[in-house]
């Protein structure tokens, strides 16, 4: 078996809380987004992690460039580890593992023009490059995006905002980066747009071989792109498989409720769909639940669910539950 | 229509090969002030007291240290404003030409008012986006010091250099420096705080961007639209403070005059009849002040259309 590009071991992100009034030297209140999240991406192929807001998907893709204060392990190329890395030996790999951000707009500096916003990371990390050469460089990599080579002069609020995530996804890829995260790339977009820049990374995925790490809250969508699919829950990991597999045989009744209440686009199915209604809100992620921390919305929860901490084992289909299994009748509502 | 094809492709070619020069936010900005009129307004007087200050001098027929014995003595009766003898604005109390000593007084009006804000910009900015950008405890620390000088009554501080190092434009200059940059870090601070979480800096983080240059590249350009306002308020501010000086006699030093201390001249011969003495600094003065604040506030609007 190959090495994988980025594994990710027991990675834990805890804030600290200071409430307004908190001396000094009050100890502060700790709130762990991500808690205890294992992964390991195959260069080329995609993980996609889906989620609630707030569950710590961004974060934890935030985690993995020290962008936030992390624990735990992430190793590159079976190697390196990422987060005991000091910020100047960091910035290597800060070429390899690139980023574009869910707010297409909101992530181009408008005082600077399309062409010095894709040139930036060149600037940053092949300093050596020459004027013309950078210029080719991103020329080619707009061409490559579907940009127009004429709109290099202009400023990202003359762009639609499929075009503002081309130029980000431009900016991320021309340094020829081994994994490109993407924060929810397409959720502030048109769904005719979406399907464009899904397509776009899909093709540009074949051709550079990328990894890319997918965070989205719309199933349909990671669906289509992923290899493998994770599902967060208030920072941790719920379940973990295969996408079809995950799709066609979803074992953990938090999966199984995000499933059911996807629409099918066919009022005669969606009518007659039976859903699996999660009551009550995601739990303060300042004072999780004891024991499994979906126990407070599950239909299947016992006793047991608030003494011990599922384990996501180990293998293909992991899924952090004390009684995984397919759906059951007395579930749907 | 196949020349019409042609023309097309020709067209197309064309379109394709051309880079199209973007509008940035200044180029909107700078159609938005034109069509401002008190702004355009208050820019033509400003070029004009510029203008004035520059070359008035060599409109005079007098220069500003001559005395004209001619009106010695007589100035409440042969000293006013005259083509004929060249004294344009009369002449002072000791019978110096007003008009050359206004064109020297604006001069230093509008020196001690640009290198009041220009200090105020430069320190400002870098002070206060430094403390915005880095956080924490740094953060703090910077501000509360910024707190505690302005807790300083400023025009106390102000007299005691001018007093200690003698009356020069140079300890001037660093008195009017000292003060004017505390406001400007704190606005410039709290626009970085705003700034610093958008995406476009986290995106320039997560490539491995440096903190200096995520400053110099990001936050000062965007930031800029606000400096250049309040800087424009700050000149006249400056003027202001500067004649408020020179009024209370601590100002620059004869020969060296300003427009403060010239209305302040004014003000002491007004009961002799010599009212042109008062009169024509102070129009330059009010000049002055109004052009910076129409253009001040036409930047405003212009740069930030959303505020209106």
């Amino acid at each position: 078996m190959s090495t994988p590009l980025i594994s990710a071991r027991d990675l834990r992100v805890a804030f600290d809380i200071t409430r307004p009034g908190d001396m000094p030297w009050t100890k502060p209140r700790q709130l762990h987004a991500v808690n205890g999240v294992s992964f390991d991406l195959m260069p080329g192929q995609t993980l996609g992690v889906v989620g609630e807001s707030g569950c710590g998907k961004s974060t934890l893709a935030r985690a993995l460039i020290q962008m936030v204060p992390a624990s735990g392990e992430v190793v590159w190329q079976g190697e390196t580890d990422l987060l005991s890395l000091s910020s100047q030996r960091m910035q290597k790999y800060r070429s390899e593992i690139q980023m574009i951000f869910q707010d297409p707009l909101a992530s181009l500096n408008p005082r600077m023009t399309l062409g010095q916003i894709i040139a930036e990371p060149l600037r940053t990390h092949r300093p050596e490059l020459g004027r013309e050469e950078v210029k080719s460089r991103v020329a080619r990599m707009m061409d490559r995006v579907g940009l127009l080579p004429q709109m290099i002069n202009r400023y990202p609020h003359e762009f639609s905002g499929g075009q503002c995530q081309r130029i980000g996804i431009a900016r991320a890829l021309i340094v020829e980066p081994k994994l490109l995260i993407c924060d929810e790339p397409v959720s502030a977009l048109d769904v005719s747009i979406q399907a464009q820049v899904i397509e776009l990374l899909q093709e540009l995925q074949r051709e550079l071989g990328l990894a890319i790490l997918f965070i989205a809250h719309d199933l349909s969508v990671v669906k289509h792109i992923s290899d493998e699919v994770m599902v967060l829950y208030l920072g941790r990991m719920m379940e973990k498989a295969p996408a079809d597999l995950l799709y066609a045989d979803p074992q953990h009744p938090y999966t199984q409720a995000l499933m059911s209440a996807v629409p099918v686009p066919d009022p005669q199915i969606e009518r007659n769909k039976q859903t699996i209604p999660l009551h009550g809100d995601l739990p303060s992620p300042m004072a999780p639940p004891s024991g499994c921390v979906f126990r407070t919305r599950c239909p299947r929860a016992v006793e047991a669910c608030a003494e011990e901490v599922p384990h996501p084992g180990r293998g293909r289909h992991q899924c952090a539950c004390l009684f995984p299994g397919p759906l059951t009748a007395d579930e749907v509502a | 229509m196949v020349h019409d094809t042609q023309r097309m492709d020709a067209i197309a070619e064309r379109m394709a090969e051309d880079e199209v020069a973007g509008r940035s936010l200044w180029a909107d900005a700078r159609s938005r002030f034109v069509k401002n009129k008190a702004a355009m307004f208050g820019l033509f007087l400003l070029i004009f007291v510029v203008l004035f200050a520059l070359f008035g001098s060599h409109l005079a027929q007098w220069s500003n240290e001559e005395l004209d014995y001619n009106v010695m003595g007589v100035v409440a009766q042969e000293g006013g404003p005259s083509m004929a003898n060249g004294h344009y604005f009369g002449v002072d109390e000791l019978g110096r030409d007003l008009f050359a000593r206004t064109v020297q007084g604006t001069q230093v009006s509008l020196a001690v008012g640009f290198v009041g804000a220009l200090v105020a910009v430069v320190v400002g900015t870098i002070y206060g986006a430094t403390a915005g950008y880095v956080g924490g405890r740094v953060d703090q620390i910077m501000m509360r010091m910024v707190d505690i000088l302005m807790a300083i009554p400023y025009m106390f501080v102000l007299i005691l250099i001018l007093v200690m190092y003698g009356r020069s434009m140079i300890a001037l200059f660093v008195g009017l420096g000292l003060i004017s940059w505390l406001e400007m870090s704190r606005i410039v601070r709290g626009q970085t705080l705003s700034l610093k979480n958008r995406e476009f800096i986290e995106a320039a983080r997560a490539t491995g961007v440096s903190g200096v240059t995520i400053i110099r590249r990001h936050i000062v350009p965007n930031l800029l639209g606000v400096i250049a306002v309040y800087a424009t308020l700050l000149v006249p501010l400056m003027i202001l403070t500067e004649s408020f000086i020179s009024f209370l006699g601590l100002g620059v030093q004869e020969p060296l005059t300003s427009l403060g201390a010239l209305i302040s001249e004014g003000a002491g011969t007004i009961a002799y009849g010599t009212i042109w003495q008062l009169g024509f600094p102070l129009l330059f003065f009010c000049l002055t002040l109004f052009g910076f604040f129409f253009v001040g506030d036409g930047l405003r609007d212009a740069l930030d259309p959303k505020d209106r």
